[in-house]
């Protein structure tokens, strides 16, 4: 039986209901979310229900969205179905000011450190990681640096006295 | 375990494990990578791994600049295939521009993707050679990755970080100079691969060094989020050519090499059957090319004004084509709303750009789908156990590249 984004729909919509919802395919691509309250169940049923067999995690990351209000930081789930080779993307919404959510890494071994790399860029807080600290930033940064709030520094700035890095 | 076991004291000197600091610049390491090994003797008992040290913010950097200007950063994650780093991410705007491109484009790109990929399998491999103690097979096919540099040089103008093809093709026509360097290249090279071969794979030290060493089943590679060579070598069929084919791949017919038990001497094996695969690929591809003649053999790029620069001489006499110039350069070019995943195989996994355009000009977000980050997280689990001579063949072995891996 060949697997198709009808039938994950279907089986999803079968098992959470109203939880999961905002299906569109865009792209060629499944995609569709649900609350963060969800994101281990969604992530194991799919895991562990024979005719979908999600078992590999293509990619983690975070999406920052700050006119979203009450929805400002998204982690994007791609996810793949070897046998089958269908990819979907599950996306989970969280406020800013608490961004808890279930960690992945008791289901896919390669979710730590894509978690990690989450955290350190974002501050999405992974409830359960066994190591949630940052990985290609240093230690004592005290800020998440790809939320839009932070913006690049403008490279037509003059107030800076750095003659050394030809500026002054 | 013998009945005369001895009680030692607790922290006795017997008892105690050693710390070794391993890189973050160790010649053995290729690359910048830090190690804190607990040594038991000389077996690793555990250790504690460091990433982040040329981490250069490419994600953030790709969020103001434009699609061409985010070319030259994708050239700089694995910089030993520059090359479908460039294609992948040429891929990734058009499959959210909806650009169609002619099948010569795609022939010509397949042949630079397998020659980068060539490149880049044949430095991994005569690396692990280097850190079994074979240092002749690694001088000597440092002259034939020179040949590809050479084609590289030819059709684009730079050799290692190459900034390669357009959005739609290429920025020229290969030349006549570029097809003699490549036929120089498919003479040349078959012996000298099966040289290389001989040399290593029934070498009795070097199968004494690497079998069994880093091994991992194929369950657990899928459950790392392996890919490319480094999971095929655990027995996993996966490779992105064959299972979402860009680039016209399903025209080709090849082979995908697998290997049983995922140890360093798998990963060597799996390597080098993949390259004479893409030898047959690029054979296959310069065959197609060549049937194209007349005006078709002139096509080296898709029809896109709004993304595709105009001709040089149409910028200098014409007053639309000098406007398009600057819009493409500066970046003035709104793009289509949308989010987008696109994966090329690279050299060492699946290469994935995850792009959102929120219909600005530039992206939202941009995510490099890294796959050595990924797969470097199972190098404890790999070594843990055996010599830490070992530790560095695995690693070798695993191809990591420290560019792609900080992005």
């Amino acid at each position: 039986m060949a697997l198709n984004y009808q039938y994950i729909q279907t089986k999803l919509t079968e098992k959470f209901g109203d939880a999961v919802g905002n299906f569109e395919e865009s792209y060629g691509m499944l995609c569709f979310e649900s609350p963060k309250e969800q994101n281990l169940k969604v992530l194991q049923y799919l895991y562990d229900e024979p005719s979908l067999g999600f078992q590999f995690l293509t990619d983690l990351c975070a999406v920052n969205y700050p006119d979203n209000k009450g929805r400002e930081l998204a982690v994007v789930y791609h996810l793949h179905n070897l046998q089958e080779n269908i990819r979907i993307r599950f996306k989970v919404f969280t406020a800013i000011e608490n961004t808890d959510m279930y960690t992945a890494t008791k289901l896919y071994s390669s979710a730590d450190w894509m978690e990690r790399e989450t955290f350190d860029f974002y501050g999405i807080n992974f409830v359960g990681h066994p190591n949630l600290k940052r990985i290609l930033n240093v230690d004592e940064m005290d800020y998440f640096p790809l939320r839009k709030e932070y913006p690049l520094e403008d490279q037509t700035r003059i107030d800076k006295d750095d003659q050394m890095f030809g500026r002054n | 375990m013998s009945d005369h076991n001895i009680t030692l004291q607790d922290q006795s000197i017997e008892q105690q494990t050693t710390t070794l600091n391993v890189g973050p610049t160790h010649p053995a390491t290729h690359g910048v990578f830090q190690n804190i090994m607990e040594l038991d003797g000389e077996r690793v008992v555990s250790t504690d791994q460091t990433v982040g040290y040329i981490h250069r913010a490419f994600e953030k950097l790709a969020e103001r600049r434009p699609l061409y200007q985010i070319t030259p950063i994708t050239d700089r994650l694995n910089y030993c295939s520059s090359p479908i780093n460039n294609m992948g991410w040429h891929l990734t705007c058009e499959k959210l521009l909806g650009v169609e491109t002619p099948k010569r484009v795609d022939y010509l790109r397949v042949i630079i993707m397998e020659l980068s990929r060539i490149s880049d399998h044949l430095i991994c491999n005569s690396i692990v050679g280097v850190d079994t103690g074979a240092y002749t097979g690694f001088l000597y096919v440092m002259q034939y990755r020179e040949l590809i540099y050479e084609i590289y040089e030819e059709v684009c103008g730079s050799r290692l970080t190459t900034n390669i093809g357009r959005i739609g093709g290429f920025e020229r026509n290969f030349t006549n100079t570029a097809f003699t360097k490549l036929e120089k290249f498919l003479a040349e090279y078959p012996k000298v691969l099966k040289e290389f071969e001989n040399l290593f794979s029934r070498n009795r030290i070097f199968m004494e060094r690497t079998i069994g060493g880093g091994a991992i089943s194929a369950e657990r590679a899928l459950n790392y989020g392996f890919t490319g060579p480094n999971l095929r070598a655990a027995g996993v069929d996966y490779d992105v050519r064959i299972h979402s084919p860009y680039s016209s791949y399903e025209d080709f017919e090849f082979d995908i090499p697998v290997g049983k038990t995922g140890d360093n001497y798998d990963r060597f094996l799996v390597r080098n059957q993949e390259m004479w695969q893409s030898l047959r690929i690029i054979e296959q591809a310069y065959q197609k090319i060549q049937e194209f003649k007349g005006t078709d053999a002139e096509i080296f790029h898709a029809n896109i004004p709004e993304y595709y620069l105009p001709k040089k001489e149409d910028v200098y006499t014409k007053m639309e084509a000098l406007i398009w110039h600057f819009k493409i350069i500066m970046g003035e070019v709104d793009m289509p709303k949308g989010e987008v995943y696109k994966a090329v195989e690279g050299g060492n996994g699946e290469l994935g750009f995850y792009l959102i355009s929120d219909g600005g000009r530039t992206p939202f977000r941009l995510h490099f789908r890294r796959p050595c980050f990924i797969y470097y997280q199972a190098y404890p689990e790999l070594i843990k156990g055996g010599m830490l001579s070992d530790a560095v063949v695995t690693m070798s072995s695993l191809n990591l590249i420290a560019g792609e891996l900080d992005a």
